[in-house]
């Protein structure tokens, strides 16, 4: 009875923590739910491809060779140690030690387990050179103003995570040795240890219960580790892990230049030119443009929760470039912290947004931001997942011309002079042959 | 010079194969003037089949589009494209890339549905098809660098014509730090061309033109108008002797046309 409490202990600890996983991921589903409805269901073929391309082969990543490749490594390294992620849980839930050790040929075996401890090195080393770029290297993209406090703190608490994680798989792995080797009751022969028999000489010292102790512990913090790190996502730029998935799958398959014509005011031009051709039962438009979190559509929300803040777009954009006020990073991490405050406003207020007066536009993005873009497209290409910060900056740029009429000053002399005489500039439509007959 | 209007052709019973958009700064640019006339010689050279809309053509809606004025930017996709269909126009050609986005991209769901060419691709398969020869000429062995321009390269994925036109005038091409996908913006999109900056430390065309400086080539290619502007007011703050050129303009040079 007494040999099955860590068991028990075990497989409830395992049961709450992906339980309290599963319920904040259906919080998020829900606030990402919140946005305007776009279409991105269509092209499942091509979606699904970019998916495998940019996601899960990580094309996009090594467009900067050394962070790429780092964290290629890292992405490798995190889905072939999560096979042994497979072997430790059915270990903690039944008892067994080194489960698949009984079923897989020993040589099979020894090889994977070989290939983790490879993995967990090459991770640990390279996460060790992320947080040196980050903390000594000091690489300009880190250290933005959106960068300071909590984004800051984030970052390094991932590493450090994984630093600590790495390190107790293979003290684990080590002690684990060291047990086999002494013929340790349960603990037979099983795998293959090239990197961990380097750590043996630390613990071979000491007598066999204190490091049967020892296995234990470093078993049992590695496991509780990964369920805390794995609930530690939500609350995290980490979130990419998961989301880059979605992200790329809805992301855009148009040209980046094809900005949405909105359907709204389709139907009042229509109105204007050719009433015949408009929909006669169309819903009165509340708003154009989005001044706030709501107006925007859900992929441009879940852009917002997939951004790991790496800013390669930031490093990318022209204005930023120049020492203007705008990031494009800024923008996706300024949406993401709006949209936590309005969903927690939402969940207080029973389902619905009471006015807090507060919004995107002006509290959060200033109109000198909006303005200093150019449309370039250069930070929707760097971004390694695909996310879009242009269309939300077109977006409430919308929203300041059509409906706060607050346009940039010099824009609106070139806006008036397009609808009086065709062109950005003061020249009379029937001057546009005159360059003919110029030498 | 003589240029088939598209009216003046309807009332003789004649349609042209291409529309020849000149847009706003072809017209009325003193720079782009030079690109427009440059490329109306190559289009007579190859004996093509085209005419302009001459005063019936109107600002596409693009900057006013980029700046947020959808009211605005479909009132004019939705007039030009009456004028376009009324002379059941199937093919553009344009030496703006922002008019070319914008009628290619952005016409079809207002019901405008058109072949939509910018130059460097149409006078590439010009080349291409002997239409007309290139032999080098003034541009043979000099080095040429190409600024891409974000709404022909990022916006369209068009970087190779160009290019490839550039190699055919037997000249040296030279990539810039940023080139490509990953090429800086010369600073005019997104309605930038018709305002002042924000604040910030460096106007993003002095940024441009010090890489362009950088190849240390004597020609910088370009192909947009904007970027034209951009890249020359660059490159003479910079004080540098570097000639800003479009694409057509090197060929006209080239061919003596």
């Amino acid at each position: 009875m007494i040999n099955i409490i860590p068991n028990i202990i075990f497989t409830l600890i395992l049961i709450i923590s992906v339980g309290f996983f599963i319920r904040n991921i259906k919080k998020l589903i829900t606030v990402i739910k919140l946005g305007k409805a776009v279409n991105r269901f269509d092209n499942p073929g091509k979606r699904l491809t970019n998916m495998i391309r940019i996601a899960l082969g990580q094309s996009k990543m090594v467009s900067k060779p050394v962070s790429g490749m780092l964290h290629v490594i890292v992405y490798i390294g995190f889905i072939i140690i999560n096979i042994e992620l497979l072997e430790i849980l059915i270990d903690g839930i039944t008892g067994s030690h080194r489960f698949f050790s009984k079923y897989f040929n020993v040589s099979f075996y020894n090889f994977l387990i070989a290939s983790f401890e490879v993995f967990a090195l090459l991770v640990l080393v390279s996460v060790i050179l992320f947080w040196s770029r980050r903390n000594l290297v000091k690489i300009k993209r880190f250290f933005s103003s959106e960068m300071k406090g909590w984004p800051k703190f984030d970052a390094d608490n991932i590493l450090y995570f994984e630093i600590v994680l790495m390190l107790l798989f293979l003290s684990m792995n080590a002690t684990d040795l060291i047990l086999q080797e002494r013929n340790f009751e349960g603990y037979y022969k099983a795998g293959s240890f090239p990197v961990s028999s380097f750590l043996v000489p630390i613990f071979n010292s000491f007598d066999t219960s204190t490091v049967y102790m020892f296995e234990r512990v470093f078993w049992w913090l590695h496991i509780t580790g990964i369920l805390l790190f794995l609930n530690y996502l939500y609350y995290s730029k980490h979130l990419h892990i998961l989301l880059a998935f979605p992200n790329t799958y809805f992301s855009n398959l148009e040209d980046k230049g094809k900005f949405n014509v909105l359907e709204s005011v389709k139907n009042e031009v229509l109105l204007m030119f050719y009433p015949e051709k408009a929909s006669q039962n169309s819903t009165n438009v509340e708003k154009f443009g989005a001044s706030d979190v709501l107006d925007l559509n859900w992929v441009q929300l879940m852009n917002a929760y997939s951004c790991t803040e790496c800013g390669r777009c930031t490093s990318e954009c022209p204005a930023n470039l120049t020492g203007k006020k705008l990031s494009p990073r800024k923008i996706m991490m300024d949406t993401r912290d709006r949209l936590e405050k309005v969903s927690k406003n939402i969940s207080n207020n029973n389902g619905k947004f009471i006015d807090d007066g507060d919004r995107l536009l002006d509290n959060y993005i200033s109109k000198e931001e909006l303005w200093a873009c150019t449309s370039c497209n250069a930070c929707v290409e760097a971004c390694p997942i695909d996310i879009d910060p242009l269309s939300i900056i077109m977006d409430m740029r919308q929203y300041l011309i059509m409906e706060e009429s607050s346009a940039h000053p010099d824009l609106n002399n070139m806006m008036s002079n397009i609808e009086n005489n065709g062109a950005p500039w003061p020249y009379n439509q029937q001057d546009r042959e005159l360059w003919i007959q110029e030498n | 010079m003589k240029v088939p209007i598209i009216s003046d052709m309807k009332l003789k019973g004649e349609s042209p194969e291409y529309l020849f958009w000149i847009g706003c700064a072809g017209s009325f640019d003193d720079r782009s003037k030079k690109v427009t006339k440059a490329f109306i010689k190559i289009l007579n050279k190859a004996d093509i089949s085209y005419a302009i809309l001459g005063k019936e053509e109107s600002c596409t809606g693009d900057p006013a589009k980029r700046s947020g004025n959808e009211f605005l930017f479909q009132m004019k996709a939705i007039s030009n494209i009456e004028i376009l269909n009324s002379y059941h126009i199937k093919k553009i050609i344009t030496t703006c890339p922002h008019c070319f986005n914008t009628i290619k991209n952005e016409y079809p769901e207002l019901g405008g549905n058109y072949e939509v060419i910018h130059h460097t691709t149409f006078i590439n398969n010009l080349i291409k098809n002997n239409k007309i020869s290139i032999s080098g000429g003034f541009y043979k062995g000099k080095k040429i660098t190409y600024h891409d321009p974000c709404y022909l390269g990022r916006a369209n994925g068009i970087y190779q014509a160009p290019r490839e036109v550039i190699k055919k005038l037997d000249a040296e091409l030279v990539e810039m730090k940023s080139c490509k996908s990953k090429s800086l913006c010369c600073g005019a999109g997104g309605a930038q061309m018709f305002k002042e900056p924000e604040k910030g430390n460096q106007d993003i065309n002095i940024k441009r033109s010090e890489e362009a400086i950088n190849t240390t080539s004597k020609i910088v290619a370009v192909s947009c108008p904007f970027c034209n502007t951009m890249m020359n007011d660059g490159v003479t703050v910079k004080q540098k002797e570097i000639d800003v050129v479009d694409i057509a303009q090197m060929i006209e040079k080239a061919e003596d046309l």
